[in-house]
């Protein structure tokens, strides 16, 4: 397998598209426009989610302009829906008013922790699926949840690494691969990344592509980060095509024993 | 008529387009969608769909989230 380049030779395909990115990014939470811009640019995303909610006559400039200056496709979301009424109605007045039949589906169960209600969450996706949606639903990081999201006929599967906006990272890595060694469609990690780190994690855990906003938008430089989150994925990706080495207990010599010129017997040590 | 428009009641005249309704609200042409009593009114009915005492309006638009 020859990987030089991932965004030229290993794109991220999700119900036949092609995104060069594996960085799918949110916008809520940045103070401005102008620093969501630079956000965006710096996160070399192809993808970035906004929420529909009721128009306001005081707004000034629009997330919209944002994402069309910056030539990324926009993935509605239903945030803030607890129903699976209130997300059908939502996903459907998105692609009303944004021209795309793609979703992220967000079914919360309570304004205190945002943890998807799985219920809910199931019969929405069955809904949308049947009513000709491209589903990508937010989930929790439950293996048999997501594939039955994934039997519904959703176009992918997002775990929570942890609870939105906490910035605590993967909490279960073990369900994380328990998700993607079964999984058909794409695995995102989406949810409660905190730094770099947790988003080359994500990836050198088998996920095809992370989706993340606070963990850019609420650092001290979103720019600066968004940077360090395409690197990030991007390393951890290469990571996981090039098979990270097994973990032992004990010391593997990386020198050879042989030849050592101190040592009556030619053996004292090795590093 | 009484209609409530995004949470808030408005009296408006009998006859009251959608269309009418949304440019009340919003100058922007693109990025919005409509529904009435929790149905979408596409884009292209808006001019021949009148609202009725007691509807619910709800006007929405992309904003940052997610």
């Amino acid at each position: 397998m020859r990987v030089t380049d991932t965004t030229a030779d290993d794109p991220l395909v999700i119900a036949g598209e092609t995104f060069g990115s594996r960085l799918i990014m949110g916008t809520g939470g940045a103070p401005s426009m102008r620093v969501l811009e630079e956000a965006l640019t710096a996160s070399g995303t192809e993808l970035t989610t906004v929420a529909m909610r009721r128009v306001d006559p005081s707004a000034r400039g629009s997330v919209l302009d944002v994402l069309g200056r910056c030539g990324i496709r926009v993935l509605p979301n239903t945030a803030g829906c607890f129903t699976a009424g209130e997300a059908v109605l939502t996903a459907k007045l998105a692609r009303e008013a944004l021209g795309t039949a793609w979703v992220k589906l967000e079914v919360i169960a309570d304004e205190h922790t945002l943890l998807p209600d799985p219920i809910e969450l199931v019969e929405a996706a069955e809904q949308l699926v049947d009513d000709g949606f491209t589903v990508l639903p937010y989930t929790n990081d439950d293996p048999v949840l997501a594939r039955r999201l994934e039997q519904i006929g959703c176009a992918a599967v997002m775990p929570l690494g942890s609870p939105i906006g906490s910035g605590l990272g993967i909490r279960n890595p073990h369900n994380i691969e328990l998700i993607v060694e079964r999984a058909g469609v794409p695995v995102i990690l989406d949810a409660g990344l905190g730094t770099a780190s947790d988003a080359a994690l994500a990836m050198e855990l088998g996920c095809d592509a992370v989706l993340l906003a606070t963990a850019v938008t609420r650092a001290q430089s979103p720019a600066t980060m968004a940077a360090a989150m395409r690197h990030a994925v991007e390393a951890g990706r290469l990571a996981r095509l090039a098979g990270r080495i097994p973990r032992r207990r004990l010391a593997q010599a990386s020198s050879p024993w042989e030849g050592i010129g101190t040592g009556s017997d030619g053996v004292t040590s090795a590093e | 008529m009484r209609v409530t428009v995004n949470g808030r009641p408005r009296e408006l005249p009998e006859g009251t387009t959608v269309a009418a309704v949304v440019a009340a609200v919003t100058e922007a042409a693109a990025g919005v969608a409509v529904a009435v009593n929790d149905e979408v009114v596409s884009r292209g009915a808006w001019d021949a769909t009148t609202v009725r005492d007691l509807d619910r309006v709800e006007v929405l638009t992309a904003v940052q989230g997610g």
